[in-house]
């Protein structure tokens, strides 16, 4: 922990469950778990996701990233925590580090529409490209906002 | 940038000396993809020079429905994620809720739960490797592998009543109780179960065919696949030897004897070796597991106030009822903390895990599912490359994709 605050100034930390967390500054995100990743032996990087606080108790940030860390050789795990808010939220990608982010990324940019600054390949992954919006925000209603039924028809005809 | 084969023939290669290079659609109604998939290939000859996957199209929003449905009625979607082993994904959801609740599960619970987590690894694995054998042409290995699966639908039909959609798993306990019908089915299963491995082995371990076809194909390094985020079968094939049964044990797991199984080759047939390999550790975990399930209840009692009460005790007592009620009103239900969790299991596929954030209400308020398919799906193109048209579907095969998984 002294050497992440040395690294990356200031931390919190928290314990829920035999769960530890840090919450490092959205800016130093790609630091903190380089210097997990070399020094402190977490080289596998379960999930990286977000959650969206716009409704949440107490919440003074908007969202919420995840970095799901694991020691292969130590089986410890840790969760890395950054905010960021609107407008542009951006974090810096941690492709370069692991391999495994990448679709990882794109599917958080998808679905909270977080960008990752320095993705090699930032496209939506699991929505149609035409697709405007970020379903998993909490501003969007559960139901769609009509895209169903203004979904581009293509007949045989056309084609 | 719509991924469509013609603007992917359009892009310029990168020495501008390959005028011949061809690009294919391969799905996403292809019946080696399984289900619902695409893959746009660029081809150089037969050889696959580069791969570039589309996937979504079985989105269906399962996080956005978890943050609407309470903790016990989302574990019907979860179902729906991996459904070849929708026991897993049942298990993986309520320990993930119930460490977010702080509940921990009565002992012969945790047995149970062990015991179908076991059988659904069986399951799951069955599948995999005859979808396997038949993608390359072994159609009767794919037999032999469902004649296994058939008993294990047989087995979970009793056992909570559906043969497909188990939803088996509640908050703090089961849906119903293991009965000596169904005991007395998996002993039946534990006797007939070692012959079918054994035709599955004889008919295609050594068979030149398709050691020629598996054998070198899709190579993944033990370096890579930490690099990559792979778990489970996939990262073990590569020599990484962790498995959450052992590293991190959960339910009952440390009771039983059973080792870890890898390879080191990390090709296609060390996929299909480690996998095989399991399904006799998971045998010996149900054979251990069923002889000594303890007794009691095996649902936590109604003074932690997260179960739900069984029927006869709401029809005829009036503290089921007021229980009852109390948990399944909009405006009440169980207590959650302002925390987050996560829980991870080891499933047939991988690491699967689910990461819930509860907000006080009975719903979570974000419901992450960290599937291991996405995970290894992205590897694809790393493996496919350089290889021939035919491997895709070996590779495929191996990865053991579950699309509604992958999407979700």
């Amino acid at each position: 922990m002294d050497a992440l605050r040395a690294c990356v100034g200031e931390v919190s930390v928290s314990e829920f469950r035999g769960a530890t967390r840090v919450v490092v500054p959205a800016a130093t995100v790609h630091d903190a778990l380089e210097l997990l990743k070399e020094k402190h032996g977490f080289d596998l990087l379960i999930d990286v996701t977000c959650v969206d606080y716009l409704n949440y108790p107490d919440a003074k940030d908007r969202f919420g990233l995840v970095y799901l860390l694991v020691g292969t050789d130590t089986n410890l795990r840790l969760t890395v925590r950054a905010f960021v808010n609107d407008p542009d939220p951006t974090v810096r990608s941690v492709v370069d580090l692991w391999e495994g982010a990448n679709w990882l990324e794109r599917e958080v940019w998808d679905m909270f529409g977080i960008k990752f600054a320095g993705h090699p390949d930032l496209r939506r992954i699991l929505m149609p490209h035409e697709f405007t919006v970020f379903p998993l925000r909490k501003d969007y209603p559960l139901q769609g906002m009509g895209e169903r039924h203004n979904f581009p028809v293509l007949t045989r005809g056309e084609s | 940038m719509p991924l469509t084969p013609s603007v992917f023939a359009d892009e310029p290669t990168q020495d501008g000396m390959q005028p011949y290079l061809w690009t294919m659609n391969f799905g996403p109604q292809h019946p080696a993809t399984h289900t619902t998939l695409r893959l746009v290939l660029k081809l150089d000859g037969e050889r696959v020079a580069d791969a570039i996957p589309d996937i979504g199209f079985l989105h269906s929003g399962f996080e956005k429905i978890g943050e609407s449905l309470d903790f016990n009625q989302y574990v019907t979607v979860t179902d729906r994620m991996n459904y070849i082993s929708p026991m897993s994904n049942n298990v993986a959801w309520h320990m993930a809720v119930e460490k977010l609740m702080g509940i921990t599960v009565t002992p012969r619970c945790s047995y149970v739960r062990t015991i179908v987590c076991e059988l659904m690894r069986i399951s799951d694995h069955l599948l995999c490797l005859g979808a396997m054998g038949l993608d390359v042409g072994a159609i009767t290995h794919f037999m032999f592998a469902f004649s296994g699966r058939e008993k294990i639908y047989e087995i979970a039909e009793a056992l909570c009543g559906a043969r497909f959609t188990h939803s088996y798993t509640r908050v703090g306990g089961v849906m119903r109780d293991i009965t000596p019908q169904v005991v007395g089915m998996i002993r039946d299963f534990l006797k007939f179960m070692p012959g079918v491995i054994d035709d599955m082995e004889k008919l295609l371990g050594q068979n030149r065919i398709f050691v020629d076809r598996m054998a070198g194909v899709g190579v993944l390094t033990k370096e890579e696949a930490t690099n990559r985020s792979c778990t489970g079968p996939m990262a073990r094939a590569s020599g990484v030897t962790r498995d959450l049964r052992i590293d991190e044990p959960y339910l009952s797991y440390p009771d039983f004897d059973f080792k870890i199984c890898c390879a080191r080759e990390g090709d296609c047939m060390a996929r299909y070796q480690v996998r095989m390999a399991e399904l006799i550790e998971s045998l010996k975990i149900v054979a251990q597991a069923i002889e000594n399930i303890p007794a009691g209840p095996v649902n936590i009692g109604p003074e932690q106030r997260s179960v739900l009460p069984p029927p006869g005790q709401v029809w005829t007592t009036i503290e089921g009822l007021i229980s009852h009620f109390e948990l399944v009103m909009p405006n009440r239900g169980a207590q959650v903390p302002n925390e987050e969790a996560y829980a991870a299991i080891e499933s047939p596929n991988g690491e699967l895990g689910f990461y819930v954030v509860g907000d006080g209400s009975p719903r979570a308020y974000r419901a992450r599912c960290r599937p291991p398919s996405f995970v290894h799906f992205a590897t694809f193109p790393h493996l496919i490359r350089g290889h021939t048209l035919s491997d895709v579907v070996a590779v495929l095969g191996s990865l053991n994709i579950i699309a509604a998984e992958l999407d979700r």
